[in-house]
């Protein structure tokens, strides 16, 4: 085309970005590519290729990673650990040379990513690196404030960190940049599809006086995940990627006391109120499904448009679809890249074909040969079709709609998945109503895929567990100075016993729904003092007792709605009727355990509820400072309904210190009772009873826990389950709450010290941090 | 030398696409649309900020964007020490925008530009200065810039200029009616400004720098549409704030829905702060992108600049030459 044509068509004409440099880089390492370990490269072995999505065509090999790598990366990585966790401020200093490096090779390491990976390049120059760099700018400052701001906290040790295909370097970034901030040192796995970004990092990090060792990078399919996920060098796995992936190194950790966060998918909703501004949500669609041709875990794939303006909106929708330019990602003037991989354009095929609703390709150009599939909505689905419940992970958005804003909260909680939410209202009463209702990590309010190393990032249900960015990020990544001694194993029971003094015969029911309930089973059995005298006798609780507290839990739904003052008001009630009947308490801790605690666990306990009262309407959110003309709240949501097992060390203070923090922060919960000591927990019925505690917010169960910790983890309507149980139920607990993903916190056959209120650790499990997006300006 | 310069902007005249767009009658004022309106801004302000970023023309491409802009200028002058010498030599540089070495390397024929843009009094001498060149004079009107002048007097003034032969008037709205939010007023004032203008285009300047707030621009926008504006403008570039990206963003997406709903196009003309090349192809992208290819013609689209041709010149040379260019090798206007 000449210019004179041109100046008649008016066509855009390609506008490539200089590969050169990238592939000069990939050119400089022979084209094939070892494991980078102890900061050097291993001899390049059993290679695989890692093409270019968007032509076909081979771009280096890659090695795959065999035991004895990940053996040799993750010695590396522990030789490294202890000199690199000493210095805080040595790291502040390594870290800031890392953002810096990054910004000084921001062209080089767009490309690159780009030619791997296939988004356009737009998103990698733009988006992706400048995130990367911000990333590393923020955690040097996180290691710079540790010593003076996380005084008790200290490095869990090596991090195994597993990143997906779909960010490569931006989830290296936010794996690598706090944990190395903490003072951990890492074995990575980037994802087989997308390694070379990672590589050229470690490349560029050597060069930038990383110490060796600190950082590693092993390359390989599935099975070196597998390799790093069980092994035993390893303190602390961190996955993005597939739910399905997730719940498999849920079980395959299950035990190990590994550490543990998942950031896996998600089928976000994207709500668009009647008095949205249309033009800017339709604006918002391309950044959220249209943004990495949809392969990102928080794309808002899930329309919900209010009835009235839906044809309207899908109608501009459609013509703003016409418009995006799909083609070769490394041209600047493209909207949507290629697809990461054939096989996924297969998936997204095969989904989108079985899909029964209308679809609707845009009718834009396509470009021939490559992993390209054009943006497409589909309309008329039900909320049966698995096309509304699935993750496609490919530029696909499902529509539907709904009529008010509770039936729009209603379709959008109706999923598995809790990552993202979007909604779109100038209604600031509306806007601020429903995003604390949508079941989310992270909540955009009039804008979409926004995303900042000081705001946490992550989901709840199957989206996972834990948080990337912010302080509170850092948790991921650190524990409590302190160390927990080893819980001595229960004693045997005493072989002979002797029946109770009571004339009159005392069996504690169950505490279920606010009611004393008989168990279902219709079984009891005695409690004995250490002497083998009879002091009562407990029901023995089942599953579908478990089932009734769960139900009971969900019952009292509205206790999350309630305010901190009232709350706290209930717990203070709690610790004056404890107080009133101290005497009674202390004899029962006493008859149970043999010993002269009792009083001083009364006064204890009295003082727990105290401090969580307290906590009640003091645990305040975060406004965070994020780089944009509005604010990202960080908001403690309770984690919903908790199922714990209590510890019998403390068979009173055990108890209140878990339904305090439990209850303060707006959870339900039903606690599995001491075994030997059960009592103190059933005579707590009737301080439950008598402080308005609404029934189904605290439930109490007697019974074996070996029996009931596998229905509790397993229970898919449980969101949380904590164990200080004696029993040996850490492996099991973790292992089973793979099938929901609920978050677990087991004692690892650990005792914990109940004399301190640990309020801070107790704040974080009881609570999921939300972050809700709010950019503003008129 | 007059003689050359005639015909070959005679030449580049009847290369103009001859379209002839229904000109839009206006509707009824739909207070209910109006009042429906909304602008996020800041979801408009973050779509403005990676529009430059989302399209790129380059080489040949970028050479013919940059020719097409320059036939999309409103090349102006509105000071107040304009003589009709000044209004000449002005005239002179719309008919021969490109130095003619560069039109032939690119293999061009002569191109001009959009309009010249005066103030009332100028107007019988860019209309004598422009004779046969096809290109239209634009009068600035209604007490440009700030619109207060008696109203008869505005109606009068743009009577004046269609007289003295300006075939587009821009007029100013009263920003008074658009912040106390008397939309009918708005209404009635371009009603009947466009009665006055007959069968010159009127072109409606909004002075969005004054108008507060980007849901106030989208409301503005409407009124004068319904009011059978056949452009609408963004300021006088006398405002404080002229043509920004996200005022343009919703005066072009109300020039798009008001398309969708009555079947007319309407133009646009962001005016004030376009001075680069660059600039003016993101804007040229945003209309291809928000509007379509029909807006990339002068019928429907200019630019309301003075610098900006410089800049384009010295690109263009650029392109032939591949060494930068220098002011001094343009004739100025």
């Amino acid at each position: 085309m000449n210019v004179r044509d041109i100046f008649e068509t008016m066509d855009y004409g390609p506008a490539p970005e200089d590969a050169s440099e990238a592939m000069a880089w990939i050119e400089r390492h022979g084209g094939v590519f070892g494991h980078f370990i102890g900061g050097d490269w291993t001899k390049p072995a059993s290679t695989f290729a890692s093409k270019n999505p968007a032509t076909g065509k081979l771009l280096a090999k890659i090695s795959q990673a065999r035991p004895r790598d990940v053996d040799a990366a993750v010695k590396a990585a522990r030789a490294a650990q202890p000199a690199w966790a000493r210095d805080a401020k040595a790291r502040a200093c390594a870290l800031y040379a890392l953002a810096r490096m990054v910004q000084k090779h921001s062209r080089l390491f767009a490309t690159l990513e780009t030619l791997d990976n296939g988004k356009p390049i737009r998103e990698s120059r733009d988006i992706d690196i400048p995130l990367v760099a911000r990333h590393f700018y923020y955690h040097a400052g996180m290691a710079q404030l540790m010593d003076d701001e996380l005084p008790d906290r200290q490095a869990l040790g090596v991090a195994g960190q597993i990143v997906p295909w779909n960010f490569p370097l931006l989830m290296l970034a936010w794996k690598v940049a706090p944990a190395l901030a903490m003072g951990n040192t890492v074995v990575l796995k980037p994802a087989e599809y997308t390694s070379l970004t990672a590589l050229l990092f470690a490349d560029l990090a050597r060069e930038a006086g990383l110490p060796k060792g600190v950082l590693n990078i092993v390359t390989g399919d599935g099975n070196v995940g597998a390799l790093i996920t069980e092994h035993e060098g390893i303190d602390k796995i961190a996955f993005t990627g597939s739910t399905e992936v997730g719940r498999i190194i849920r079980r395959a950790t299950a035990g190990s006391g590994k550490s543990l966060t998942l950031e896996l998918g998600g089928k976000s909703p994207y709500i668009v109120f009647d008095d949205a501004d249309q033009d800017s949500a339709i604006e918002g669609l391309v950044d959220a499904i249209w943004f990495n041709q949809g392969q990102v875990c928080c794309a808002g794939s899930r329309l919900l448009i209010q009835e009235g303006i839906a044809e309207d909106f899908t109608r501009r929708l459609k013509a703003r679809m016409d418009k995006l330019r799909v083609g070769d990602p490394l041209d600047k003037c493209i909207d949507v890249g290629a697809v990461v991989d054939p096989v996924q354009l297969q998936t997204i095929e095969g989904l989108v074909k079985g899909s029964g609703g209308e679809v609707y390709h845009a009718a834009c150009e396509m470009p021939k040969g490559g992993s390209f599939y054009p943006p497409t909505l589909i309309t008329g689905l039900s909320t049966a079709d698995p096309l509304m419940q699935e993750e496609i992970f490919g530029p696909v958005l499902v529509s539907t709609t709904f009529r008010t804003p509770a039936e729009a909260v209603e379709l959008a909680n109706n999923t598995r998945y809790g990552l993202a939410a979007t909604l779109w209202t100038e209604n600031v009463n509306l806007a601020l109503d429903i995003a604390p209702k949508l079941a989310a990590g992270v909540v955009w309010v009039n804008a979409t895929n926004l995303f900042d190393a000081a705001a946490g990032f992550g989901g709840v249900r199957e989206s996972g567990f834990g948080r990337e960015g912010g302080w509170e990020g850092l948790l991921a990544y650190t524990k409590p100075k302190a160390t927990a001694r080893k819980l001595p194993a229960r004693s045997a029971p005493p072989s002979e016993t002797t029946p109770a003094d009571d004339a009159i015969d005392r069996t504690a029911k169950l505490y279920i729904g606010g009611k004393q309930t008989r168990p279902d089973g219709g079984y009891s059995r005695a409690v004995l003092s250490p002497k083998g005298k009879v002091v009562g006798h407990v029901g023995l609780a089942n599953r579908k007792d478990l089932r009734n507290a769960a139900e009971a839990m969900n019952a009292a739904a509205s206790w999350s709605k309630t305010t901190g003052h009232l709350r706290a008001q209930i717990l203070y009630y709690m610790a004056e009727n404890l107080s009133a009947r101290t005497v009674e308490f202390a004899a029962r801790i006493d008859a149970m355990t043999g010993r002269r605690g009792g009083k001083a666990e009364v006064d204890a306990s009295i003082d727990r509820l105290f401090t969580w009262a307290a906590w009640a309407d003091k645990f305040d959110g975060r406004a965070k400072g994020v780089p944009i003309r509005g604010v990202a709240l960080a908001m403690n949501e309770p984690v919903g309904k908790i199922a714990a097992f209590a510890p019998d060390d403390a068979p009173l203070l055990g108890l209140v210190s878990l339904v305090g923090p439990a209850m303060a922060m707006g959870n339900r919960i039903t606690v599995m009772a001491s075994e030997p000591h059960p009592l103190s927990a059933t005579d707590f019925y009737q301080v439950l009873d008598t402080s308005d505690v609404p029934g189904g917010v605290v439930n109490i169960l007697t019974g074996p826990h070996a029996e009931l910790a596998p229905q509790a983890a397993g229970h898919m309507d449980i969101d949380a389950v904590w164990s200080f149980s004696t029993a040996d139920l850490s492996a099991m607990i973790e292992r089973e709450s793979a099938t929901n993903l609920k978050r677990t916190w087991v004692n690892h056959g650990r005792a914990h010290d109940w004399s301190d209120a640990a309020a801070h650790t107790f704040l974080a499990a009881a609570t999921e941090v939300k972050t809700i997006w709010i950019p503003y300006g008129e | 030398m007059a003689d050359t310069v005639l015909s070959a902007a005679t030449k580049a005249a009847q290369l103009l696409p001859q379209v002839h767009e229904p000109r839009n009658p206006g509707m009824e004022l739909d207070l209910d649309l109006v009042r429906a309106l909304q602008a996020n801004t800041s979801a408009i302000e973050r779509r403005a900020a990676t529009l430059p970023g989302r399209r790129s023309v380059k080489k040949e491409y970028q050479a013919a964007w940059l020719l097409r802009a320059i036939t999309m200028i409103d090349l102006t002058t509105l000071a107040g020490d304009d003589t009709p010498g000044r209004v000449r030599r002005l005239c002179a540089k719309a008919a021969n925008p490109v130095r003619a070495d560069l039109l032939d390397a690119l293999k061009m024929p002569p191109v001009t530009t959009g309009a010249v843009c005066v103030y009332h009094d100028m107007v019988e001498t860019a209309v004598e200065a422009l004779q046969g060149t096809g290109i239209p004079v634009a009068a600035v009107s209604t007490g440009f810039p700030a619109g207060l002048s008696p109203f008869h007097l505005r109606v009068a003034e743009i009577e004046e200029s269609v007289k003295a032969g300006a075939k587009e008037i821009d007029i100013v709205i009263s920003r008074r009616h658009v912040l106390t939010g008397d939309w009918q007023a708005l209404y009635d004032e371009m009603r009947t400004f466009r009665a006055a203008c007959g069968e010159a285009h009127v072109k409606a300047i909004l002075a969005t720098g004054e108008l507060g707030t980007l849901r106030n621009v989208a409301r503005a926008s409407w009124v004068c549409m319904m009011g059978g504006a056949d452009f609408i403008k963004t300021s006088t570039g006398k405002e404080g704030v002229n043509a920004t990206l996200p005022v343009s963003l919703v005066m072009t997406r109300a020039i798009r829905a008001y398309h969708e709903l009555t079947g007319h196009r309407i133009g646009y003309k962001p005016a004030g702060g376009i001075s680069k090349a660059k600039d003016a192809l993101v804007y040229l992208s945003l209309m291809k992108d928000e509007l379509g290819d029909r807006w990339l013609r002068p019928d429907l689209f200019r630019f309301g600049a003075s610098s900006l041709l410089g800049d384009i010149e010295r690109q263009l040379e650029h392109f032939v030459t591949g060494r930068y260019s220098a002011g001094y090798r343009h004739a100025i206007g």
